[in-house]
This record gives C-alpha cells, structure tokens and sequence, in this order.
C-alpha cells in the first residue's frame, strides 16, 4: 500500500490533462451554446473557427518571433492572442453578414441554417490549410515547465514524479479568468443582460426594445475572444493541426449537450466531465493499482477500459446516456 | 423528365467525354465509376433528409461498414487464426451483446430506483470483466498468426458480389441500433450522434486488427471484374484489340473500368428504380408528409419515430451497398482513407446542390460534384500557376500558392453549398 504515490500518478496522469482539456472543451463549448442559445443552431463551423483563430495567432507569433519579440518565460502565442481575436472576429462578424443574416431575415428552420453552417465549415478548413498547410505547426516557446517529474521526485522523495507544464498552468488560468469575466458580462452588463433576455425569449426581448442585430454581433465577438483563446491553448498544449480541430467538434458538442445546451454553466460543466471521463477511461490503471493492492493482488494487465484510440467513444457514450436519460443536460438547458 | 433536366445531364456527360479527350480515356472511366458510386451514396443520403428531413451526418460511417463487408465477406479464412483464438472472439461478442440485452432488459422490467440501477451496473461490470477475459488473449493470438501478412481472421471466401448486399445489411443494421437511441429527439441530436457513430466505427475499423488488419490495410480483395494481367495474355482479348488498332495495356485498363462502370450502372439502377417507386408510392406521400408537418402527420396516426427509423434505416443500407462497391472497386481496404469531409460533408453537398427529395437531383448531384471535387485540383493548379507567373521563380510565396492549390477543392465546395442554400434551395433539379 502505498496511497500518496498512487494520488501522484492519478494527478500526473488524469488530473491535471484532463483539467487542462476540460478547460478547453469547457471554453469551446461555452462557444457553441452561446450560438445556439442566441442565433438558434447548431454551429458545425465552430471546430474550424478555432483552427482558423489559432492560425491567426500562430501566424502572429512566428511574426513576432521573428522580430525578437518575447515575454519570456510566457509563450509569444499570448501577445498574439489579440491580433488573432481581432482578426478571428472580423471573420465571423463576415460571414454572419454574408451568409447568416439572410437565414435569420427569412427565419429559415435552424437546420437549414446549420446546412450553411456546413459551408462555411467546408470553406473554412480550405481557407486554413490553404494559408497554413494540413501539418503540424510548432509555435510554444518560453519555458516549458513549471516543474518536471525529476524536480517533483527530488522535492518530495517519492518514487512517482508529477510534472506541471506551464502550458497546462496557463490554459487553466486562462480559462477561469475568461470564463469569470464572461459571467460577469452576462450578469452584470446591460448588453449581457439583454443577451440573456434575448436567448430566453426572443419575442419579449423585440418588445422591449432590445435590438437583435446588436445582440448577435456581441454574441460572434464573444465568440470570437472564446474560439481563438480555445485554439490557442489547445495548440499550445499538444499541437497544431487543422485536422484535429476538426475533431474536437465531436467532444465539444457532446460538453454543450451534456450540460444542456443554451446553458453557459452547463457548457463548463459538461467540458469537464468529457475530459475526465475521457482521460480516466482510457488510461491504464495498472500503476495505481499496483501502489494501491497488496502485492499479491495487483493486477498484472494494464486495467485499461478502453484503448486511446477509442477516445471519440467516451464523447458519444456520454451523449448517448445523457440523451437517454436526461435529454435536457446536466443543467437543464434550453426545452428540447 | 422535361429538355432543361436532360439537358443538365447532357452537360454532365460531356464534360466527362471532354476529360476523356482532353486527359484519357481511362482517366474519364476512373471518374465515371466514382460518379455513378457518389451517386449512389448521395441517393442514400436524400432517401434520409429529402423523403424524410432526417439530418444525419454519419455517412462516412456506413459506407466504411460496407468496405468493412467486402473483407469479411470474399477473403479467405485464415484457417490458422481461427484455430488460434476465432471461436474465443466469437465467443466474446456473443458475452458483449448478452450482457448489453440483459442490461435493457433489466431496465424495463425493474421498478425504477436504486435496486434497479445496481442490478444494472452489475449485470455491465460482470459483463464487461468477462468478455475482456475472453476477448484479449483471443485477440492477441490472433494478431500474432503470421501478422505481416496476416494476422486476422480473414473472411468468408464468398462471392464478392454477395458483399455488396452484407455491406447494406451491415449498414442496415447499425443504422438500427443508432436510429433507436437517437431518432425521435431534436433534429440536431441525430447530426451528432451520427457524427459519433462515424468516427467510431472508423475507430474500430481502424484499431481492430484481428478484424481489419487495421492500418496494415488488406490487400488484394477479390474482384467481380477480370484482371488486367490476365486480359493482357488473353489471346481472344488480344486479338480483339489488335482489331481495334489500341495498346493493349491502356485496352486491358479500359476493359476492367468499363465492367466496374457496367456494374455499377446496374446497381444504381436498381436502386433508382426502387427509389423512385417507393417515392411516388403512398409510402413516400406519407413520408414527405411526415417531413413537411410531424404534428399534422401524428395526428393523422402515423408513427412518426417509427417511419424516421425506417428511413434511416434503408437510407444506411443503401450508403452502405456503396461503401462495399467503392472497396471492391479499391480491390484493398484502408482505414486511413476514410475522412469525415470526403465521406459525409461532400455527400451532402451533391444532394443539396442537385435537389433534395429528388432522385435524379441527387444522380445529378452526385456525378456534378464528384466531377468538380476531382477537376477542381488541376484548375486550381493552372489557376495558380497564372497568377503567380509574374512572381519570381523561386519566390517563396509562389511555391507555397502553388503547393497549396490542392485545398481549393474544400474552398470551392463549401462556396458552392452556400450559394446554392442561398439561391437555389431547391437545387438543380427541384423536388415536384
């Protein structure tokens, strides 16, 4: 029995990832439901927006870096952040004229809407690959640790290591200062308020003199601070490939649906429960289990529930049971 | 049919001969065989939303189910591997279906509460430990039978025709399974779970070695066509293009694409013909009626969850009978191939572009896009080649453009798709 080093395993391998990708999901998520809280659809575009603001923040770095700029030991990627925001911002504010107003003008069915949602996704991941290939992109720099597994051990004399990168301190950071700051947008500000009024009742919130047009373009600026800050720090912590953010939108679906979609508590919520059923389903418990049994007993297979590659299944199982069980979410969102 | 829809199609049909004359021959046969297979997908697709208005977007799905068809259904049984731990597997996947049957059973016969929920967990965690007890050292025997070249099970060694039919009953048969969880909740929920399902069934496609051979692809899956190399020392064929005055290696390539097309074409016409009955019949009235007003249609009585399932269902089949003519045209099986974009997106487009709810929108639709989605990538390529022209010959930029202009494809399709939804919602060839 040796339980502290099995509660440093636990944190080295399912805590901080998954807290880490929680806080993204939880930031891209929070994305998707404001869309579908305020404009009504299911915004199939939102994994390729990411790609598109992390590009815009790459693209930054690689500029400033190659200027010498640095705010060392913090990756360049944060003083890019605004450019790429603004520019992320630009795009959707873009394409909201060119290609959803009209839906909204014609009040379309959402599903029509999320057809062209489709399109834009198809030209969006064109448009990324196009400026920045379909590779990975290395943009992190300044200090990559805030203590590795070897400082941990030496620290603390035990046999397991814990290391915290800084990227991980910094998404997580991130995403809690991000996420207060919306809160409080949404629950102190006039605009804020209105977009609640907006998304509870659209036809009460016309009648009292609350101008939507307004209204959904704080919403795509939010959005735009949300998406490109998720990017970012998702490329941050593992790497950049436009593919990949593709893929996310599956998992971050799944986060709005889970905790309800049109809810933006729910959507942080759901965030983390995807990442960590996630990272503690397909991790191998045979360590722990080892620290944790008496010799004799510990298990001699990795007490792996499902392999990595099998990670997508987790999103999906948990939608389905949520689906099954619980159809408005954790936290009841919008009347389904 | 009236002139401007024949005159679409006329259009279509030359701009392949214009391929055919321009690059080759066989070139324009390759594009026609994966038209007539996008048309078909793209029929599959608008039996879904155009009769049914049912959203899903788990195409790439059911189409990798009908490829999975073809190898476990024309490849020969690795005798070996089956010795070494086949009926252990099966064995396994029997424990895994018992369990989840006795959990849903369980479910609906137990009074809601604790009780019930412990049962269920027990019946699952059993369940599952037993089947992993089962199924890992089985498939690890299996996986070391001789894993360069085998290395799985192998299949059945049937007809490869027959697996055009497995490939749309497999299909049909998840499609079931997913259509009961997810049909009959919002419209959106199916889009991802459909999304989910896809990306797992390529998961399993791709991770379950002892089934596909994985990553390591499997090659050589018989075809229903005659080979090339047996053509070419054929004395009848030979003879045949000597009469022709045509070279035999391009002849004998020709020869094997016109077949595929031949077939192909049968298929497609089968499926159209069927399509078409089932869609002019009160069946497809019903339909159409459920699509355009779920409440006034359930409070005619009709079981609105339970057609949607049926819909869903044929629609995955036929996706699905696709999915196994693309692989046996491929004559291999690469899991690494299927991309969510070229499997679902690009499906989509060729039903919306062409006409929903119509038929020969969607053939149209089909051969349209596939047709651009291909040529798009040279012209862009020229397209970019004329633009940067004035740059200098090593200027970075232009290297990047021209290395780029593959990706104009996705830019192009997506601007179609939104011009069309904007313009012509109806599409190319309006539903009646």
């Amino acid at each position: 029995m040796d339980i502290l080093n099995a509660i440093v395993v636990l944190a080295n391998y399912i805590f901080v990832p998954a807290m880490t990708y929680g806080s993204q999901l939880a930031l891209g998520a929070l994305g998707i439901t404001l869309i579908y809280g305020i404009l009504r659809f299911s915004n199939f575009a939102h994994g390729d927006t990411m790609a598109f603001g992390a590009m815009a923040v790459i693209l930054a770095t690689w500029w400033m870096q190659s200027l010498g700029v640095s705010i060392h030991p913090l990756p360049t990627a944060l003083l890019a952040l605004p450019f790429g925001i603004a520019v992320t911002a630009l795009l959707l504010l873009a394409t909201d004229r060119v290609v959803y107003r009209f839906y909204r003008r014609v009040k379309a069915v959402p599903i029509i809407v999320v057809m062209a949602s489709i399109g834009v996704m198809f030209v969006l991941n064109g448009v990324v690959r196009f400026i920045i290939g379909p590779n990975d992109q290395n943009f992190a720099d300044g200090a990559r640790f805030i203590f590795t597994a070897g400082d941990f051990k030496r620290a603390t004399g035990l046999d397991e290591g814990l290391a915290l990168r800084s990227s991980q301190v910094i998404t997580v950071l991130a995403a809690v200062a991000l996420v207060a700051a919306l809160f409080w947008f949404l629950n102190r500000t006039r605009t804020g308020k209105s977009m609640r009024a907006f998304s509870d009742n659209e036809d009460l919130a016309l009648l009292s003199g609350i101008n939507p047009e307004r209204v959904v373009t704080v919403t795509w600026l939010i959005v735009a601070i949300l998406v490109t800050v998720a990017g970012t720090l998702y490329g941050l912590d593992k790497s950049f490939k436009p593919f990949t953010y593709f893929q996310l939108l599956l998992p971050m679906f799944a986060a709005a649906i889970v905790g309800g979609l049109g809810n933006p508590l729910g959507a942080i919520a759901g965030g983390f429960v995807i990442a960590f059923s996630e990272v503690s389903v397909t991790y191998a418990f045979k360590k722990v289990l080892g620290y944790l049994m008496p010799e004799n007993l510990a298990p001699d297979t990795l007490v792996q529930l499902l392999s990595t590659e099998y990670k997508f299944a987790v999103s999906f199982a948990l939608l389905v049971l949520v689906l099954l069980f619980r159809p408005t979410g954790i936290f009841r969102g919008q009347s389904l | 049919m009236n002139y401007r829809n024949i005159s679409l199609f006329g259009i279509v049909f030359l701009l392949l001969v214009g391929v055919g004359f321009v690059q080759s021959w066989s070139v324009a046969f390759a594009l026609v065989n994966l038209c007539l297979l996008s048309s078909v997908m793209a029929l599959g697709v608008n039996i879904q939303w155009g009769y049914a208005g049912l959203f899903s977007v788990g195409t790439m799905g059911f189409v990798a189910l009908g490829g999975l068809a073809t190898v476990i259904t024309s490849m020969p049984p690795v005798a070996e591997a089956w010795r070494a731990g086949g009926l252990s597997v099966m064995v396994a996947l029997l424990v895994a279906v018992a369990t989840i049957i006795a959990a849903v059973q369980m479910f609906k016969r137990m009074a809601p509460g604790r009780n019930r929920t412990l049962a269920m967990a027990g019946i699952l965690v059993v369940g599952f430990i037993l089947y992993r007890y089962l199924f890992d050292p089985a498939v690890e025997a299996i996986e070391s039978v001789n894993s360069a070249s085998t290395g799985y099970l192998g299949g059945l060694g049937l007809p490869i025709l027959l697996s055009w039919v497995v490939g749309g009953l497999l299909a049909a048969g998840v499609a079931w399974v997913i259509g009961k969880i997810a049909l009959g909740l919002r419209s959106d929920y199916l889009a991802i779970a459909t999304l989910g399902i896809a990306e797992i069934i390529i998961a399993v496609i791709k991770n379950e070695d002892w089934l596909t051979r994985g990553v390591k692809n499997v090659n050589g899956i018989p075809r229903p066509t005659a080979y090339e190399v047996d053509l070419q020392v054929d004395p009848t064929f030979i003879s045949w293009v000597d009469w022709l005055g045509m070279d035999l290696i391009e002849a004998s390539s020709l020869y094997v694409k016109l077949s595929y097309a031949i077939l192909f074409v049968i298929v497609l016409a089968i499926i159209m013909w069927m399509s078409e009955k089932a869609l002019n019949s009160p069946w497809g009235r019903m339909m159409r009626a459920i699509r355009d007003n779920e409440e006034a249609a359930e409070a005619m009585g009709k079981d609105v969850t339970r057609r949607h399932l049926q819909v869903f269902v044929i629609g995955s089949a036929v996706c699905g009978i696709a999915g196994a003519m693309l692989t046996s045209l491929d004559g291999l099986l690469t899991p690494g191939t299927y991309q969510p974009l070229r499997f679902t997106f690009l499906i989509w487009v060729m039903v919306i572009v062409g006409g929903s709810g119509n038929n020969w929108g969607s053939v149209l639709g089909g051969f349209l896009i596939w047709f651009l989605w291909i040529e798009v990538e040279p012209i862009g390529l020229w397209l970019m080649d004329v633009i940067t022209s004035g740059m200098a010959e090593d200027s970075g930029l232009r290297a990047h453009l021209l290395e780029s202009a593959a990706h104009m494809r996705l830019i192009t399709m997506g601007l179609i798709l939104l011009l069309v939804l904007r313009f012509s919602p109806r599409g190319l060839i309006p539903e009646k």
